[in-house]
């Protein structure tokens, strides 16, 4: 069978699945989503087909990689790369790999990234979308391959690369592995920006740790969504090494925004408008006799 | 006299006993040579099983120790003419990380470094050498500095970790350690790192990214520190000795893993019991290091580092 089919098995069968996740709501599975913001109940396809966003207080609620993609680029234009790359147990820790193919089933994703070549509006991009689904969208070296190989390919492509963040931060079970990661894809990232291309990050809730601390903070462009929480050091340990109440803003993406660390926030149904109008910016020859 | 760790234990303990011995010996006035004798040679073989065979929480104990020899010591005792640079031209001077000019071996160089202190009130001068984004960025201004004037670069890594805190997230303590991986990728001239203490998480890649990676034999590179590890997978820090062993943070996991290019040996009981020997070993590996490095040009320096980091990972690759 072809990857390609297997993938749309699987998106099928999670869709409907990742759309309600216990945490968010008591109610019966698929039916009913409960706002974890404001509270308000809604119909889980009332949410749906608002991009995952409440109706209500605008919570924007974590979306799957497919749905991202989906509400993202122009329909039936994407091409998954690297998904026959599989995680390995380098560390030997118990029951690593179980848990990673327990979230493949869970997710139909092969890893915590799902990476590919598809069009914005007409215009060609590489993008990658983290999935916070998948082991909290932890960066081990599957993930660090996708995103390293999928930086090259837009560098061979000349064009535009944009990732869409969420992630805990570096995987831990694969070690200093991990850590290596931050520096693969950055040296990667310089390549291609050394070729004059566009970077454009795309951090949503959660972006922390060494993923914050690597290619989510190097875009040419660094937008966040309303509300994602982004930072280095988690809240906690901020807090017991300060010891101070920290306000309650604090690492959101509107704090990043008044402190200078952010270009833009965009509401998730602007974003795909937004984007493409930041792409066709870039676009090369876009200025006569340049 | 140097503070002992717990390892260390029964080597300390059979030299009190030696000692005690030579004071009785005195005071009786017995001839006990032959047993004091005996003793010594028993400490050596000791001192050679203890040292020989260090488990990982040892080293980390080594790589801690507030007497090793910090980046300031290396200067001093490598360098000549260090003159120190300060600042970020942005916010502030950070002085958990230090950087400046210098000779070695009369080749003009950049030298930059985590620096903690040792007594309690360098140390919160310091910061315990944990840096904010304003450190990093003065690191990075000095190695385009250095990059101008073709200068290589020499880092010492001997950090726990970028500080945690407030004021660090409010300046972009992500976007300062992105942006070092990031230009340090470009770098036109040799760069070199060294482990000499412990290389924590981000905070110590962010000055890492170099052509050659080398550790002191004791010293430790890891993603998380064997506490927060501990406290992650077993919710229990004291389990820390058990992370240190199962995150594989040592410079002999990491040789292995094909990670960095030479482990610098120590002098026996680590390079606090004679920084100056120890000074001197690192030194003939800067030399060698950057003796190959300077052979080559600056498209293959740019080739090398991105070569060495590409590489790294552990997957599989289904047939399709």
């Amino acid at each position: 069978m072809a990857i390609k089919n297997l993938l749309t098995i699987n998106r099928k069968k999670t869709k409907g699945a990742l759309a309600n996740p216990k945490k968010e709501s008591s109610f019966p599975a698929d039916l009913m989503t409960k706002c974890p913001s404001c509270r308000k109940i809604f119909l889980t396809k009332e949410v749906e087909t608002n991009l995952k966003v409440c109706p209500n207080c605008d919570h924007h609620f974590k979306m799957t990689a497919w749905e991202r993609i989906d509400s993202f680029l122009d329909p039936e234009t994407f091409t998954p790369f690297d998904e026959h790359l599989r995680t390995t147990n380098p560390l030997n820790f118990p029951s690593y790999i179980e848990k990673v193919e327990a979230d493949m089933k869970k997710t139909g994703l092969s890893e915590a990234v799902l990476t590919g070549s598809g069009t914005l509006k007409g215009e060609k991009v590489v993008v990658a979308v983290m999935d916070s689904h998948f082991r909290m969208g932890s960066m081990g070296s599957v993930v660090g391959e996708k995103i390293t190989r999928a930086i090259e390919k837009a560098t061979e492509m000349q064009v535009p690369f944009i990732i869409f963040t969420a992630s805990g931060g570096a995987r831990m079970q694969e070690g200093v592995i991990s850590l290596m990661q931050m520096a693969k894809t950055s040296v990667a990232l310089k390549r291609h920006s050394e070729e004059g291309l566009l970077f454009i990050s795309i951090m949503t809730d959660p972006t922390t740790g060494g993923v914050s601390a690597s290619f989510a903070s190097l875009g040419d462009i660094n937008i966040a969504e309303p509300k994602a929480l982004i930072g280095f050091a988690g809240r906690r340990v901020i807090e017991q090494t300060v010891r101070e109440k920290l306000p309650d803003d604090f690492q959101t993406a509107e704090f990043l925004l008044a402190h200078g660390q952010l270009d833009a926030i965009f509401h998730r149904k602007e974003m795909r408008d937004k984007v493409a109008t930041i792409v066709k910016l870039h676009k090369r020859g876009g200025v006569s006799g340049v | 006299m140097s503070k002992s760790m717990s390892f260390e234990e029964p080597i300390i303990k059979l030299r009190q006993k030696i000692e005690e011995l030579r004071e009785l010996a005195k005071s009786a006035d017995v001839d006990m040579s032959e047993e004091i004798r005996t003793l010594e040679e028993r400490l050596h073989q000791l001192e050679l099983k203890i040292y020989s065979n260090m488990e990982p929480w040892d080293r980390v104990q080594v790589a801690r120790n507030p007497e090793r020899p910090t980046t300031l010591d290396y200067i001093e005792k490598i360098f000549t003419d260090f003159i120190e640079l300060h600042g970020d031209r942005c916010f502030g001077n950070d002085e958990a990380i230090v950087g400046g000019i210098a000779f070695f071996d009369g080749q003009p160089v950049t030298v930059i470094g985590h620096q903690r202190g040792k007594a309690t009130k360098e140390n919160i001068r310091r910061n315990f050498g944990m840096p904010h984004p304003e450190g990093y960025r003065k690191a990075l201004r000095l190695m385009k500095q250095a990059e101008k004037f073709r200068r290589p670069i020499i880092c010492f890594i001997d950090t726990k970790g970028a500080y945690p805190g407030k004021a660090a997230e409010e300046r972009g303590q992500s976007e300062a350690i992105a942006r070092n991986l990031f230009e340090m990728a470009g770098l036109k001239v040799p760069v070199i790192c060294v482990v000499i203490g412990e290389g924590g998480s981000g905070g110590a890649l962010a000055l890492g990214v170099t052509n050659r990676i080398y550790m002191l034999e004791n010293s430790t590179y890891s993603v998380i520190s064997p506490e927060g590890a501990a406290s992650i997978l077993w919710k229990d820090a004291a389990l820390a000795k058990q992370a240190a062993e199962a995150m594989k943070i040592t410079a002999q996991d990491l040789k292995k893993m094909g990670i960095i290019d030479e482990i610098i040996p120590e002098v026996t009981g680590g390079a606090h019991r004679d920084p100056e020997t120890q000074a001197n070993i690192l030194k003939q590996y800067l030399k060698k290091g950057l003796d190959e490095l300077s052979a080559m040009s600056e498209e293959e320096i740019i080739r090398d580092r991105y070569e060495k980091f590409r590489k790294i990972g552990d997957f599989i690759e289904e047939s399709v």
